[in-house]
This record gives C-alpha cells, structure tokens and sequence, in this order.
C-alpha cells in the first residue's frame, strides 16, 4: 500500500475532500469512492472511450488520469447532464434518435459530445465522426448517435445551454 | 488491469522532479500527460517505485518562436500543437499529422514530450521530430543536453533518455520558404497507430529540388530517415520517374515487421506507393 494523498476537488459542482491512494484511477474514484457508477470503464487502457469525462473543461479517460491528479481541480461525469424527468438535450437527443441499443458506451460519448459541441463548430457529420472516432460502440454501428450528436448541437446552441 | 502502487510525486519546480529522479535510483517514472504510461501501468508492463507528476511545472509547456525555430515545451498538450497558429504557419505538416495522434479525447491530454520519451515506432511525432531535424533538450542533476533527433530514437520504445533526465522541449528549426510537404498514413481505423506513415518535405528552387527530407513511421523499430532516396532527389526537376525511383529505394531500404495490424509485405507495399505519392504531392506535382 502506497501512502495516501489528500485532495479537494470539485465533482459536478459539489466540493469533495478525501484521501486516495496515489494509483486510485479517477475512474474507480467516482464509481467506488463517490458511487457516481454513471462513468463506465471498458478497456481500462485508454482505448474504448467509454469511461469519458471532462476534467477542468477537457474531455479526459477517467482511466488514463489518477484521481490524485484532480486534486484542485474539476470534474464533470454524465451524472451532471440530466435526470430522468429532466434529460439533458444530448440525452433527450440520443433517446429520440436511438442512439444506444446496450447504453454501456453512452456516457463516455454523451461527455465527449459535450465537449466537441463546447469546442467545435460540427459543421458536418464528417467532424461529428471525427470527433467520436475515439470513443466505441458496439451495438449501434454510429449513425444513430452521429444524428443525435448533429441534433442535439442545434438544441445547445439555439437556447445558450 | 488496474495500476501496481507507486509512490507519487506532484513535483512544483523542475529542480524538485529532477530531484527526485537523482533521489530514485533509476525506479522512477516522469507522468506528464500520461496517455502511453497509464495503459502501461494499467497493464503492469511497468511497475515503478515512483511516479513523478510534471504537470504542475510552471513553463514546461508553450510554444515560443525563436531565432529561426519554433521551441515547443515538452508540457505542451496535443490539442494545443493541434491549434496553434505558429505551428500552422511554420509547420503545416505537424498541424496536418496532429489530427492523425489518436483522438479528441487524448490529444486533450496527451503531450509532445511524452509522445517523444514514449518513442512508439509508429507514432507520428517521433517520425515529424526526425523528418523535421528536430533537437531535443533534457535536463538532469549534471545539466541540460540537446540531443538531435537522429541520435535520440534507439529502438522500440527506447532512447537515448537517462533515467535521471527530463525531456524539457523539442526545437524545430523552421524549412526554407518554397518547401512543399506531405503527410501521408494509413491505420485501420482513425487515431490508430500507423500501420505504415509517410512524410516527406521537398524544397525547390527555379524549378529543381535544392532539399528533400523523407521520413517512415510504423515501418521498423524507429522513425527513420532514408538518405540516399533524399540524395538522389537533390538537384533534379521531380516528376513521377523521379518519385518513383526515390520510393523505389526506400522500398527496397526498409525493414518493416509483421504484426497484426499488417504483413511486412503488406507495408512494403504500401511505402512504395506512400513515399511516391507523397514525393509527388510535396513537390506540387500533384496534390
């Protein structure tokens, strides 16, 4: 056992305060120490995308970053997008559009598309593509979620969200 | 798959990650953006005593334009060599090849130094630092040496790195003007390591070729250069004979491995047609 480290972070907007073992992965520090089991591991090396967040603004695999290097900082998961009665337009979007069949993929691509629509114009589904091409489904075969991505950008950017 | 324990260092100062390096007896590894080390970790090829975090090092990263090159800070994130205009301006072919190192997501993190430290032999930075005559600095308990790219690059995943040195920067000395370039990769799928890459930058003057650079990555254990196809470049008017005669040799040069991403035959094959291609393009034969 390592010796442990203190870190504040702020998770989904609340203030956190709490002691990791250094090779603690962000991941499994959301999922077992804060229960937030929304963020999904696939591959646990960096290759699947599925367990996607956004760290101080950037989408980040939450198995490639240790949560001790959160410490100061923030951190988004799909639990901060929508609730059930209140689904987020990219939420709202990927149900319209069927853009999940098994939905183990779905919060690393909900994250990365929030921050490609964040960052990048999406003029034409070939970016949208571009954009995903780091992050795998195995059910859908994509067209459903590039629809949903293509419309819940104009959602997000018509009200300001 | 998760991570063997480590002792963890966020080091402030470059002075204290060197520090730690000199302290560790070789069983120290440098995190920077950690998108190589962490799947080695995750894996447990690797299971070092330390890990010492560079990332909150004030001026490790950014990118400066000095004295006829660009100095980029190892620190600096993919996504910002991505997008940065004085890249663009200077080096169109890394703001090219940029969208080809993995993806979105990692290229968030992802930094030039680790790309370089890592040294994969089918990742595009490594091949840009020697198709480019990049010089790579590092600093260590004895003082900063700059290595040039050709005799950093030792192997798969091995350098000419003590396990005591920081890489700090990488310095591009800029092309001269009139020089056309061309990146060239074929992976199986998007953001993949190469199965086989190809850069190539041609410079011309009153219509005859005055430098010629051509660089492979994926094809053997380093990035690697191919001299006499360059050589037999310099001084003549390119058209398709020439491209064809210059890809000709670096086809017959090349060592390139199976694997399962491809045949050695198969990227054989397919550098003969890159590097012609790409000699063609550069040259604005074709484009």
């Amino acid at each position: 056992m390592s010796e442990s480290a203190h870190i504040r972070v702020t998770v989904n907007g609340s203030p956190i305060e709490c002691d990791v073992e250094p090779r603690m992965l962000l991941g499994d520090f959301l999922r077992t120490t804060l229960a937030l089991t929304g963020t999904h591991f696939g591959c646990e090396h960096g290759v699947c995308g599925a367990c996607t967040v956004i760290v101080n603004g950037d989408s980040t695999r939450s198995c490639l970053m240790f949560a001790v290097q959160a410490d100061g900082g923030t951190v988004e998961t799909v639990e901060s997008l929508g609730t059930i009665d209140a689904l987020h337009p990219l939420q709202e979007a990927f149900r319209t559009h069927h853009a999940l069949q098994c939905g183990y993929c779905t919060p690393g691509m909900l994250m990365t598309a929030l921050d490609l629509i964040r960052k990048r114009p999406l003029a034409n589904d070939a970016e949208i593509r571009d954009g995903l091409s780091g992050n795998l489904c195995r059910c859908t075969g994509y067209q459903n979620i590039v629809i949903a991505v293509r419309e819940a950008a104009k959602v997000i950017r018509a009200s300001n969200l | 798959m998760k991570p063997p324990p480590f002792k963890y260092l966020a080091a402030r100062t470059l002075d204290e990650a060197i520090d730690a390096l000199a302290c560790s007896d070789g069983e120290a590894k440098v995190l920077a953006g950690g998108q190589s080390l962490v799947p080695m970790l995750n894996f447990r090829l690797l299971e070092p005593a330390w890990l010492v975090d560079i990332n909150r090092i004030p001026g490790l990263d950014g990118i400066q334009d000095a004295a006829g090159s660009l100095h980029i800070g190892a620190l600096t994130r993919h996504k910002t060599t991505e997008n940065a205009p004085l890249i663009a301006d200077a080096f169109p072919i890394v703001t090219a090849a940029m969208s080809h190192v993995a993806h979105f997501g990692v290229r968030n993190r992802g930094t030039i130094g680790g790309s370089l430290a890592h040294a994969d032999p089918a990742a595009e930075l490594p091949m840009l630092a020697m198709l480019l005559d990049a010089s790579i600095t590092t600093q260590s308990g004895k003082g900063k040496r700059t290595i040039a790219a050709k005799d950093f690059f030792r192997g798969s995943l091995a350098t000419a790195l003590e396990p005591t040195e920081i890489l700090t920067a990488v310095t591009l000395p800029k092309l001269p003007p009139a020089t056309g370039w061309s990146f060239e990769e074929i992976s199986r799928r998007p953001g993949d390591f190469a199965v086989a890459a190809v850069a190539v930058t041609i410079t011309q003057q009153g219509g005859r070729c005055t430098d010629a650079r051509i660089a492979l990555a994926g094809v053997g254990a380093t990035p690697i250069r191919f001299p006499q196809a360059e050589r037999t470049l310099i001084g003549q008017t390119i058209d398709a004979a020439m491209a064809n005669a210059a890809a000709a040799i670096v086809r017959d040069q090349c060592e390139p491995q199976s694997d399962l991403q491809g045949s050695a035959d198969y990227r054989r094959h397919l550098v003969g047609h890159l590097v012609a291609r790409g000699i063609d393009v550069a040259a604005g034969a074709r484009s």
